[in-house]
């Protein structure tokens, strides 16, 4: 089996990444050029590009590369490739911190507090539980994962059902991933770059965990506090993305899926990747949700389904005999 | 003065209801052949662990090299001690080159890329199982011998002076078992290296060990030398069953009644 060169992965995705942000910036309910939007200053073009073009498309970025992020480390964490972020109620947590203070009519701001909030009680509650006495395995964080998200999500539809008409049209927005009301990610943007660090020093390690944790202890690595350490890291950066644009399934579940297949196994290869990859998914998608059905938007969550589904369907037929199930 | 690689000083070890040792007091030294036999069930895995120091035992005190393992790093213990487990996870693919060179972890910083000097001692490894030719295939494709080579063949890669092997001729045909085994025998006689291995069959483990470990159940343990631990009565009572003692060319041999 082939094995990728690093420098010319990165940069063929470094390339994508540019080509997505240009075409994010490009597309929307109006034309404009984004050099002239950026020669001239003041002007109403210049007010869309800075007020909504660039703060949606940098938030497109940095959310796929925080979801592409969070999906390496659960999959290693759960040792298992199929494993997506939100499978541990990381977002239904989320979901509903962010379903109540839309009911509560509260800013942005408390929204997006409430939706961390959230996500990080779910996490805690799984880590708590899961652990019981002693020992956590994969199957056993996998299962409480599972079944508080299965918790959440029927405290999500008691919300929906219950809730005035006008509040539930924003809420399915918010479900189903939306970026229309993105602002300039700062707080994002340093998470990411944490988190991206992070990962990647941690990545021989990595590489080792997918082997099994007693393999990995063997071989030197302290397999129950880097454990933890992923789990934390990727419940952030999960937690993170949802509090930036809701509920976006598989990006995070595709990106590191797509660079494997490439033959980038290397974890050392594949951080830098899935941030890229992750990146530059979301940025196309959030670009194609502003013009299926011009003038008006697609929730992006909507679309990465709709484009994950069959594109992950085929990748695991296409490669059968390289996963085992 | 023989070296002591490993001691262990009155151990008790415990896993769920089973009581797999007392006070076990242990010395594996430099050089010497080590063959671990018990039933099923008896706790031999858990043994293993526990010397590895992949488990805390209930009681007493296990030293590597004469420093308790409660003091020592796992990068620190990984590079005096190889350990090879029973069933292999490989839920991604990888290589069986990029298998091996894992075996090179415990010597590198956590900063740096393999340098060519491992990739020899990677490849080196493979020649040494005779897995040259699968280089590039991928470990998922491959049969459950050849995987068990591969993880041997990273054991070695790991270039530890002790080495402890779980079952290592599971799923291995008669030329590669004592292949394998007349391999670990030299690297102990010649390297001054030291190998504990699970077996299930006496007549291996006759062949190869030098020093035999019995766990006879409810925590009573037996262990010294080959000459004094392989004795049918014994052996009758650590399986159950009648044995018959054949004397061959190349010593003692045992079949079931």
């Amino acid at each position: 089996m082939h094995r990728v060169r690093i420098i010319p992965l990165l940069s063929v995705l470094t390339v994508a990444a540019l080509l997505g942000a240009w075409f994010s910036l490009e597309t929307g309910s109006v034309s404009l050029s984004i050099r002239d939007a950026i020669q001239q200053p003041g002007s109403l073009n210049a007010q869309i590009f800075w007020e909504l073009r660039f703060p949606r498309t940098a938030t497109a970025f940095v959310t796929g590369a925080l979801l592409g992020i969070a999906g390496t480390l659960m999959q290693v964490l759960l040792r298992n490739p199929l494993a997506d972020p939100y499978i541990l109620g990381v977002s239904g947590g989320a979901s509903v911190g962010a379903l109540l203070a839309i009911l509560a009519g509260a800013s942005t701001l408390v929204l997006q507090s409430s939706a961390f909030g959230g996500a990080l009680l779910s996490t805690l509650l799984v880590f708590s539980l899961a652990h019981g006495q002693g020992n956590w395995d994969s199957t056993r964080l996998l299962l409480t994962g599972v079944v508080l998200a299965a918790g959440w999500g029927a405290i999500i539809s008691l919300l929906l059902a219950t809730s005035p008409g006008i509040q539930v049209q924003g809420m399915l927005f918010w479900l189903m991933g939306d970026l229309s009301a993105a602002q300039t990610p700062r707080v994002g943007s340093i998470v990411l770059v944490l988190l991206a660090a992070l990962a990647f020093m941690l990545s021989t390690s990595l590489n080792l965990l997918s082997g099994g944790e007693m393999r990995a202890a063997a071989l030197g690595v302290e397999s129950g506090k880097l454990r933890v350490t992923i789990y934390l890291l990727a419940s952030l950066a999960a937690a993170t993305a949802v509090t930036q644009a809701g509920n976006i399934g598989f990006i995070g579940l595709i990106a590191p899926h797509m660079l494997r297949l490439a033959g980038a196994r290397d974890h050392r290869v594949l951080i830098p990747g899935v941030v890229l990859l992750g990146g530059t998914l979301l940025l196309v998608a959030d670009g194609l949700s502003r013009l299926v059905i011009e003038p008006r938007q697609l929730p992006v969550g909507v679309l990465t389904a709709l484009l994950g589904v069959p594109l992950f369907l085929l990748l695991l037929y296409r490669s059968r005999g390289t996963y085992r199930a | 003065m023989p070296e002591s690689l490993l001691r262990c000083t009155g151990v008790d070890i415990e896993v769920g209801d089973v009581t797999v040792a007392l006070s076990l007091e242990l010395d594996i030294q430099a050089g010497q052949c080590w063959c671990l036999l018990g039933c099923n069930g008896i706790g031999k895995t858990t043994l293993l662990h526990t010397l590895a120091g992949l488990r805390v035992p209930a009681a007493g005190r296990i030293d590597l090299n004469g420093t308790p393992f409660k003091q020592l790093k796992r990068r620190h213990i990984a590079r005096q001690l190889g350990v090879l487990f029973q069933n292999s996870e490989d839920s991604f693919p990888a290589s069986v080159f990029e298998t091996v060179l894992q075996g090179r972890h415990p010597h590198l910083h956590s900063w740096q890329w393999e340098t060519d000097k491992d990739r020899e001692i990677a490849s080196g490894a493979l020649t040494r199982l005779d897995l040259g030719a699968l280089k590039n295939r991928n470990v998922q494709t491959l049969s459950g011998g050849e995987r068990q080579r591969v993880a041997i063949a990273t054991l070695l890669a790991q270039q530890t002076r002790l080495l402890f092997l779980d079952e290592p001729t599971n799923h291995l045909d008669l030329r590669h078992s004592l292949d394998i085994l007349d391999m670990l025998r030299a690297e102990c006689r010649d390297k001054g290296k030291a190998v504990l291995i699970v077996l299930h069959d006496i007549n291996l483990a006759a062949r190869f060990a030098d020093h035999i470990l019995l766990l006879l159940g409810d925590g009573e343990a037996r262990s010294g030398s080959k000459q004094e631990i392989l004795d049918t009565a014994l052996l009758e009572r650590l399986y159950g069953c009648r044995l018959i003692e054949l004397e061959t060319h190349t010593g003692t041999a045992w079949v079931p009644e």
